[in-house]
Parts: C-alpha cells; structure tokens; sequence
C-alpha cells in the first residue's frame, strides 16, 4: 500500500504579517528539505494547511512559483481554523499539503495583454500569477488591475498595488463601496472602474472575488472585445479533502477542489452565482 | 467469464462457506435477519442465512415476512450494501503527533483487511461498487484503504429472483440477473438448490475445488423464468437512464419546494445509498496535547455542515439539499463518472422516514415545463 494520498508535510512559519485586523499572511517553510526542492505551486493552485488538533483548510498560495522562497499564504481569519492559524507565531509548526487544483493560464498568458479583477480578499488567489507576469515583464503584455472592496479599510497590500502600479505597462485602479476619509480612489463596485480602465481587445482577464461581483463585470469585459473563453474565474467552495474525494465542493458536475479552483468562463457560467450550487 | 452454469444442491450448500475458508478467506460474510432486517454479518454455516423470509418493502416501510420456501435469497435487499465494506463509515486517515518543541510528524493509517468473502451480493450492489471504484480508486489520487478494503474482498453475487417493490434496477440497467463481471462467483438460486459460474480467476479456482455437475437443461430454464419474471414484477422506473438535461432544466422547479417540505433533511436515503461518497473530515485531539488523530466520516449533502463556507452555507434550507442530491444522483453524475449514480437498489424510498420515492419525485419533475437550461 502506498502513501496516504492526503499526508500532510510539517512546515514552520518564518514569518508574519498582519494585513488588517482580521487578515494575515503566514510564509511557510517546508521542514523536509527534499520535499521543499521537489515543491512547486503553480499560480492559482492551493494548499492545505492543517492547524494541529484542529483542522485543515484550503488557502492559495500568494507566492510566485519562482520565488524560491517560503510559501506565502494570506487568510482572512473566519472560521475556527483560521481563527486558530491567526495565532500562530514566527517558528510555530503546522502541515501542509499540495498543491492542489488547476491554477490560471500560465501558459495562454504569454504574450498577451492581461486583466485582472478582483473583489473583497479575492485577490489572494491571483497574486501569484500577477507577480509571475510581472517576473516576466517581457513575456506578457499590459497588465491592468482592478480591484474592489466593500470598505476602504478592507484593501490590503496599499504598498504592494502603489509597487506594481510603477511597473511598465501596468494600470492599477482601486474602488471602494464605502470609503473612509481620505481615499484617493474610485467609489462604487469594481464595475466603475471599467470605464477608465486599459482594457485592451483581446486580452485575457482573470476573475476572482464574489460570484455575484465576477458576473457582474464579466458582461463589461465582453462588450469591450474580451471573448468569453479568454475569461477565467476563481471560484471558492468547501473543500475536505483537495483530491476530489470528500464531495463538498462539488458545483453542478465540477469539483472545484481538482477541476478548478479556476475555470474557463464557458465551462462555469450556468452554475456561478446560483442559489443552493 | 461465460461458462455453462454448474448446480450446488441445496442440501450440499455448506460446502460453498468451506470452500471459500479453504481459499483463504478466513472471514465469510453473508445475509442474516437480524433487527428486523437481513444485514451481511459473519456466518459460519448455511443455516446462518434468512432461510424462509421475504423482506416487504415500500416507502419508509420495511418488514420481513415468512416466505413461500426455505429459499434463502427470497429478499431483495437490506439497508447496507457493500459500501460499508470499502468505504468504511468512519477511518483513521493519519496521525499527528507533536513533540516537546512543537514539531510535528504525520504517520498515515495502515489498512491491512483481512481477507473476507461476502456471499449474497446484489447486482444493484455490484454496479455500485464499480462506481465507488471510479470515484475512490480511478481518479488521479486513488484511495489505498478502499484499495486495500476491495483486494480482499472475495464477491459472491446472487441473482435477485425476489426484487422488493421498491426495486427498480431493471430500468437502471443493474439488475435483476448477474452483470458480465465485477464478482467472483455468481449464483441464482432455484428451489433445489443453486446455479453457480464464476466471474474471476479465483472465483473459478473456488468452482472447481466444488467439483461440481453442470446444471441442466431445465433448471437453466428455470433461472431465465425466474430472472425474467423478477424484472418483470418491478413496477418502479426512472423515467429514462440519460436525466441530466430534462433535470438541468427544471432547476428553477415549483417542486423542489413541495419535496423540500416533506424532507427531513435526514440524511438516511444518503447513508444508506450504496454510491453516495461524500464524507467529511475531522480531527480527535488528544486530551494531553500530543497527537491528534486525522478522520474521516460519512457525511451528507442534507447536512448544512456539507456546504459551509465559514461564513455562510451555500445550501441554506431542505429544497436546495434535495435538489443537489437528486440532481448530483441522476445528472452530474454523468459527467463525472459516465452514467446515473443510481442503480435501482430502492434503498432511498424504503428508508425515508417519510417515504419520499425518487422516482415519483423524478416523474412529478419532469412532468413541469422546463425553464431554462444548464450545459
């Protein structure tokens, strides 16, 4: 018999960032060294993290697949592992396991123009794959950025987006529903930004964020020469077990822990944002 | 394996447990009437077996009754299929143990089953097990304890000559006669005694230890008559076995909510569905801190814990549970394994607590006009 195909590695945690007062990104290290030269997660795909005596839960990994370093995860602390994890602290153990799923379209992306849209925390899925666009600056081509959140103060990684907005080619708008004092950005959903936006016919657009906010902008991407096959989605469920074993994922017939967490549109679009799926 | 049928007398029928203990599998399960239904426990003999009983079922009913003989596969099914045999109700996955400096260490659970023979395997029982082998062992992450659980597993199927008025697997395709293959030996049993072929290499190896005669003419015909009248006698059906378009296009239907008021959201008609494969996973702390045991459990998309996502449920109340699972059983499926995930045991219907037949609820779908479509 072989190994258990769901066997956490240990990993220990070198290093914590609080986000915002409920979110924060753990980067992890993977105690087996052979196991950590053998480990590559593609953007968009996710792991299994596992707080001992409690649980497991899915998070993606924030890190560029060639970063080499720790693996970074950023969580938004809601349920009772997460909670958990919000606590641990620089050398703290914990597993891991992955990665898993289907990420974004590393390979369709190449040479194209790329636009990304995300809600809320649901940036996290695609962070990877915006900084391996921009690690091969040359290889794509513009990269627009839209990102919207309920409340200012939601909007993590100010620094980060201000970085990536000085990158050649790159735009980066901001939108807020409910803005604090001081936000220089724009007010409403993410779909206001579309206006102002570099949207350039053609070009690839990767979604992640609140399946009614993703349907929401998705028909502003197609009128603007986006076809639908070239729009990709993250999509979230409650994923057990990440091999399609436990069930609890499953929307329609996909199982978004294997079959996605990212999915062409054409493949997703009767089943997204759809009451009781 | 198509060899002619050889005949085990009634009388001899013992020899079929020896055998299979002489072939190693040292434990033999079989039917037995017990709580007031026929469930596979361990049998030493023949005379272990509901010689005598028939099981009377329709929905949210089920009793057995004396039969019209000493046949003793006179039934059609009980509440377990072979399921929990393979896809055990709850497991180890691993262990985490965690030392003085707080590193931690996994040990995955070793499953080493005995070998074990199941005499009294249904058709319906057989064509679910090769779907549970689909999902748990066909996939890119195959399972090693339901590997290991189904290399043990010696099968003895019995042709249902006796199907329960719930039963409804000659529409699904499953039943009531021995599929090509997925068993061992197979057996229908006549009033004399039994016909029997085999459907494996160690299931003939087993056959010819019996030594014994061809069957005749006339008892083969016997065993035709029987099955045809079996498949005759089911009056339940799907309303064909390719669902999942008319089914995609009633999502929006008025009676998800009529069946969703009589549903209890129990969870029954999924635990005791032999394809069902959802589980979930939890951990058992130790009380002092230093390992952690890794589970697995049956759940159910009737649960609200099946789609909860931290902060919400996606599946908030009983007309959206029954519509994933009818709509995953008789539609998605398809996709994602290549047929129904029904095979006509009746399980469902017979225990519901509040008797909800699928294939009425089915019908009763289909007879609305269809809304909108889903690909």
């Amino acid at each position: 018999m072989g190994p258990h195909p769901d066997l956490p590695w240990p990993v220990r945690v070198d290093h914590r960032v609080q986000e915002t007062r409920d979110i924060f990104t753990l980067q992890l290290t993977l105690e087996d060294p052979g196991v950590r030269a053998a480990y590559r997660a593609l953007p968009g795909q996710y792991n299994m993290l596992y707080l001992f005596g409690v649980g497991e839960v899915p998070i993606s990994v924030v890190s560029s697949p060639e970063d080499g370093g720790p693996l970074e995860h950023t969580i938004r602390a809601v349920g009772r592992v997460t909670r958990g994890l919000e606590r641990l602290r620089v050398g703290d153990r914990l597993g891991l396991r992955g990665p898993y799923g289907r990420g974004w379209p590393v390979d369709a992306a190449r040479g194209r123009d790329v636009v990304v849209v995300t809600g809320g925390l649901g940036c996290a899925p695609v962070v990877a794959m915006i900084r391996y666009i921009l690690d091969h600056r040359e290889a794509h081509g513009s990269l627009t950025l839209l990102q919207g959140v309920k409340h200012s103060d939601d909007l993590i990684w100010r620094r980060q987006y201000r970085r990536w907005a000085r990158q050649p080619q790159v735009q980066v708008l901001l939108a807020s529903d409910q803005p604090g004092p001081q936000w220089p950005h724009s007010v409403g959903n993410v779909t206001v930004l579309l206006d102002r936006a570099r949207i350039p016919p053609g070009a690839l657009a990767l979604l992640c964020g609140p399946e009614p906010m993703m349907k929401a902008v998705i028909p502003g991407l197609m009128q603007r020469g986006i076809a639908a096959e070239d729009i990709f989605l993250s999509i979230e469920r409650n994923m057990q077990c990440g091999i399609g074993h436990c069930g609890h994922c499953q929307v329609g017939p996909h199982f978004i822990c294997q079959d996605g967490p990212v999915f062409p549109y054409p493949g997703i679009a009767d089943w997204i944002d759809r009451e009781g799926f | 394996m198509d060899d002619a049928p050889l005949f085990l007398p009634r009388p001899e029928a013992d020899r079929l447990p020896e055998a299979l203990r002489s072939a190693g599998y040292g434990r033999v399960l079989g039917p037995v009437a017990r709580d007031g239904t026929v469930v596979l426990a361990p049998i030493q003999t023949w005379a272990d077996l509901p010689a005598g009983l028939r099981d009377e079922q329709a929905p949210g009913h089920y009793r057995l009754v004396p039969g019209e003989d000493r046949r003793c596969f006179a039934w059609a099914n009980g509440p377990q299929a072979l399921k929990p045999l393979t896809f055990a109700p709850r497991e180890v996955l691993w262990r985490a143990r965690r030392d003085a400096d707080g590193a931690l260490q996994f040990d995955p659970a070793v499953a080493s089953p005995e070998p074990c023979a199941v005499l009294g395997a249904r058709p319906c029982d057989l064509a679910a097990l090769a779907l549970q082998e689909r999902h748990f062992l066909h996939g890119r992450f195959p399972d090693p304890a339901f590997r290991a659980r189904r290399e043990a597993l010696f099968l003895v199927a019995v042709a249902c000559t006796h199907p329960a008025d719930t039963c409804f697997c000659a529409a699904t395709g499953d039943g009531p006669g021995l599929p090509r293959q997925g068993f061992d030996l197979g057996l229908t049993e006549l009033k004399a005694g039994y016909l029997m072929v085999s459907g494996s290499d160690r299931g003939r190896r087993v056959l010819q230890s019996l030594d014994l005669a061809p069957a005749g003419k006339a008892q083969r015909r016997q065993a035709r008559a029987a099955l045809t009248r079996a498949a005759k006698a089911q009056t339940r059906r799907l309303p064909g076995q390719r669902l999942q378009a008319e089914l995609y296009a009633r999502l929006q239907a008025d009676h998800w909510a009529q069946v969703g008021e009589r549903c209890l959201s129990c969870g029954n008609c999924t635990a005791v569905c032999p394809t069902c494969f959802c589980h979930m996973e939890t951990d058992e702390p130790a009380l002092d801190g230093r390992d952690s045991t890794h589970l697995r459990q049956w759940s159910s998309c009737f649960n609200a814990e099946h789609s909860f996502m931290g902060h919400f449920v996606v599946r908030h109340d009983t007309r959206l549970r029954y519509r994933q699972w009818l709509t995953h059983k008789l539609a998605s499926w398809h996709e994602q394994y290549g047929r129904s995930g029904c095979v006509g045991c009746g399980r469902c219907i017979t225990w519901c607590p509040v008797g909800i037949d699928l294939t009425a609820e089915t019908a009763a779908l289909l007879a609305e006009p269809p809304h909108g479509t889903a690909s």
